[in-house]
């Protein structure tokens, strides 16, 4: 082989590379990046249609004092502040269990607690609607039970239909990151385990030595995700509570579709919402990244 | 002894009552799927003979088969062109990195922490003066190419042994066949895997549909279900039913891959 042919063989392979990407980095470009910049554009007009024009930062101030969306911004964090860590950490005591050796029906077990995944976002929400309503089945074993004298309408109470949409989320999900707990702890040689136990650790012990420091990619991988998917909250708040009572539990998503496509359309001002959601993704995912990095 | 003992039965009682909880709701579904709606509200848990009943109920109130055949076809198109162009794009990245490939996929990355509410607005936008509102090419066209993937498989490419690839390159096999007949055989479970997260997300898919489909033959088995529970009063048998529909095919390609799907995440985290 001669210099100059394995030069051509190589400049080749790298168009073939180029080729084989490109559909793929080409859609991602135009469905993601070029919507986002005229989700930019758009954020500074105002109007429908071709009427639209220019209004400056009118629909950022705008968002400021429109009670709604803060609320939805409120609602959006309380579901992440109290849902991510308690279902990653319960993940954790889940898998941590599930990958001892010594377990029966071990199989029986993991399926059952990733069966919730298996559901559709819409149908697990109705069915938790259907379990919390009035004539539900929660509320009439309270009340056989004595727990509770009469029905009680958890989804049209403030505090009760935001705590719904947390229970429901950790039903459907908890599963789902323990399932890559598990994958992750598989990388993790067992005889370390075994050893631990040897010098006497406690179990305890094992979980906050060995475990959480060995997990801590998948941890921090889990952690994005749910910071991401929690922002993003939609199925749930449309289909659960409706966003009710009177928007109490109503997510930023469902409020930015509401003005896009369920009042009369807003798409600047939506735009700007949006926008807003993008930059809080972004400063969390980056948080989440430094503080990873930081336990090195 | 009894020390371990007494706490692997408290270990075997936390695991029963979180499996109780985690099942009870489908298994709630199910039987109701079978009984009256005033069963259903009395607290009967057992399965009944009311189907046929409800099935019956729930055809004549909503085009249920239109819904299902819609979102299998959608699903089905958008996984088949998925797994091509993001394993095609993950294997290019991988294969053939130099540093301008690498800082691109740095940039595909960045697209991960874009919500999707922020561009739903341009794309329905873009889509409707397309005249892409109630089409395939509509759902399917803002998630075929996804990060997620694109970097599931350029790690799974990592793995992909590299003289294997120089003796096929020896015996005269172009880029493309090395591509569909050496790599996509091997990697047989990061597919599995990935098909099974994009069938469930699409299959999923509810706020772009809701978005796009605005015709009611276009509609999706998820929005038949919503559509579902907005009367006055609902007809639980009914409900259920609708529901445990839209679950079947997500439950089936759940069972049949499961193992695949965490073997592939297993190699998504190493």
């Amino acid at each position: 082989m001669s210099k100059p042919k394995k030069m051509t063989l190589s400049k080749k392979h790298n168009l073939t590379g180029w080729v084989f990407l490109m559909p793929g980095a080409l859609l991602i470009l135009f469905m993601s990046f070029v919507p986002m910049f005229r989700a930019l554009l758009l954020s500074f007009k105002t109007g429908v249609g071709a009427a639209m024009k220019s209004c400056g930062i009118l629909n950022y101030t705008r968002m400021f004092q429109d009670t709604v969306f803060i609320q939805s911004i409120k609602n959006t964090f309380f579901y992440l502040i109290i849902q991510v860590p308690i279902m990653l950490i319960f993940a954790l005591i889940l898998a941590s269990i599930l990958n001892n050796k010594n377990l029966k029906f071990k199989g029986l077990f993991r399926t059952m607690i990733f069966l919730p995944c298996a559901t559709s976002l819409v149908a697990y929400a109705v069915i938790f609607r259907s379990l919390f309503a009035n004539n539900g089945i929660i509320n009439l074993l309270f009340v056989k039970l004595g727990i509770l004298d009469q029905p009680y309408a958890f989804l049209t109470n403030v505090w009760s239909a935001r705590i719904v949409i947390i229970i429901a989320l950790l039903w459907r999900w908890t599963g789902y990151n323990m399932v890559f707990y598990l994958s992750g702890l598989q990388n993790i040689e067992y005889s370390i385990y075994e050893a631990a136990k040897i010098d006497g650790a406690s179990a305890v012990q094992t979980f906050f030595r060995i475990t959480v420091p060995l997990l801590k990619p998948t941890i921090l991988l889990t952690a994005i995700m749910s910071t991401n998917g929690t922002l993003q909250l939609f199925d749930e708040s449309v289909n659960l509570t409706d966003g009710g009572p009177a928007n109490a539990s109503i997510t930023m998503s469902h409020y930015i579709y509401n003005m896009s496509f369920k009042y009369v359309p807003n798409f600047g001002y939506a735009a700007a919402m949006s926008f807003l959601i993008l930059v809080l993704v972004a400063i969390l995912a980056f948080l989440q990244m430094k503080v990873g990095d930081k336990r090195d | 002894m009894t020390k371990a003992k007494v706490r692997n039965f408290f270990m075997y009682v936390f695991l029963i009552i979180v499996s109780f909880i985690s099942v009870f709701p489908l298994y709630w579904m199910v039987s109701a799927a079978t009984n009256k709606s005033a069963e259903v509200i009395s607290g009967r848990l057992i399965p009944g003979t009311y189907f046929l009943e409800n099935l019956k109920n729930l055809l004549a109130n909503q085009n249920v088969g239109g819904a299902f055949a819609n979102s299998v076809k959608y699903s089905v198109i958008l996984t088949l062109v998925s797994l091509v162009v993001s394993s095609l794009a993950g294997y290019g990245f991988e294969i053939y990195h130099d540093k301008v490939k690498d800082g691109v996929m740095s940039v595909i990355l960045l697209a991960m922490m874009v919500p999707f509410v922020a561009t739903m607005i341009p794309l329905f936008q873009m889509f409707s003066k397309a005249g892409w509102l109630n089409t395939t090419i509509g759902f399917i066209l803002p998630t075929i190419s996804t990060p997620f993937l694109i970097m599931m498989f350029r790690q799974s490419a990592r793995s992909f042994p590299h003289d294997i690839m120089e003796a096929a390159r020896i015996d005269g096999l172009s880029e493309i066949r090395i591509f569909f007949q050496m790599f996509i055989p091997t990697m047989r479970s990061t597919y599995a895997a990935a098909m099974t997260i994009t069938f469930m997300n699409a299959w999923n898919s509810y706020l772009w549909p809701k978005v796009i489909m605005t015709d009611a033959t276009s509609q999706t088995m998820p929005m038949v279900v919503a559509n579902l529970t907005q009367g006055y009063v609902t007809d639980y048998g009914m409900l259920m039913l609708a529901v445990l529909i839209c679950t079947l095919p997500t439950a089936i390609v759940f069972f049949c891959l499961q193992n695949a799907f965490a073997e592939g995440i297993t190699g998504a985290v190493k």
